[in-house]
């Protein structure tokens, strides 16, 4: 047992009691700021794994640009008390049929519990190896991943534009 | 009984209850924007699942595959959100019940 991967484990904890108060939370900015503490526990989590390119690129890009983003509609929509009101009475009715649809999605983790915790180490990978395998044997997926980016980009910027006068 | 890790089971256990409480958010909300974050946090659980298989491994796809998450979820939030604004811009309308029929 490592302390960097009990580290791991840890910060991982915070980031799932970080997103189970972000979807409870009746007023969108709390929500917003719990998925951001979420996020970047789990970047710190990345970091004791090993994976310094994904932990970095997890605060730059997810708890960063889109996140902000994310701020940008916000700042576009009325979240005043009566927005808030509305929500929390949403928040209190029908919560049991979800409930325990995600009992049964969470029901093959209990084989977790099974497991024998052997010895062992998080192997860091370095960012080196990372770019040589994904501008080597993955550049095809990359290719394709941009080119989803290109449309993605393309879409929204159709979709968000005002119309003309008539 | 695989002999793994203890950090590798911790952490997908971690990442099957990341994507549960997604998915819960998905279904207990009825506004869409919370609906576009708890699609987000359902996103981190495979991210975080691959990144730590990479890390038991030794191996650079873990990241990699992470990568394409992020990718994923970058597009995904892009063209939700547009499509949120543009519903609230036509028809006035936040919560997913009221758009069921693609009608109003």
């Amino acid at each position: 047992m490592s302390w960097a991967g009990l580290f791991a484990v840890w910060a991982g904890s915070l980031a799932l009691v970080a997103m189970a108060l972000a979807v409870t939370r009746p007023n969108v900015v709390h929500a917003l700021i719990w998925v951001v503490a979420g996020l970047l526990s789990l970047a710190a989590g990345f970091f004791a794994l090993g994976a310094g390119f994904a932990g970095a690129v997890q605060i730059l890009i997810y708890a960063g640009a889109i996140i902000a983003v994310f701020v940008f509609v916000v700042m576009t929509i009325d979240s005043g008390p009566e927005a808030i009101a509305r929500e929390r009475g949403w928040l209190g009715t029908g919560w049991k049929l979800p409930l325990a649809l995600v009992v049964l999605v969470l029901a093959p983790a209990v084989f977790g519990l099974a497991a024998t915790a052997g010895p062992g180490a998080p192997t860091p990978v370095s960012p080196v190896a990372l770019g040589a395998t994904l501008f080597g044997p993955w550049a095809v997926a990359v290719e394709a991943a941009s080119a989803m980016l290109i449309a993605a980009l393309l879409g929204a910027r159709h979709l968000a534009r005002r119309e003309r006068a008539p | 009984m695989i002999d793994l890790p203890f950090f590798l089971v911790a952490s997908l256990v971690l990442a099957v209850g990341l994507f549960a409480v997604g998915l819960f958010g998905l279904m207990l909300r009825r506004g869409i924007l919370f609906q576009i974050i708890a699609l987000e946090i359902m996103l981190t659980g495979p991210a975080l699942a691959f990144v730590a298989a990479g890390a038991h491994h030794g191996d650079p796809g873990g990241q990699g595959m992470f990568v394409f998450v992020l990718v994923l979820a970058a597009s995904e939030v892009a063209l939700g959100l547009a499509l949120y604004l543009r519903l609230g811009r036509l028809a006035d309308v936040a919560d997913s019940d009221s758009v069921r029929t693609l009608r109003h």
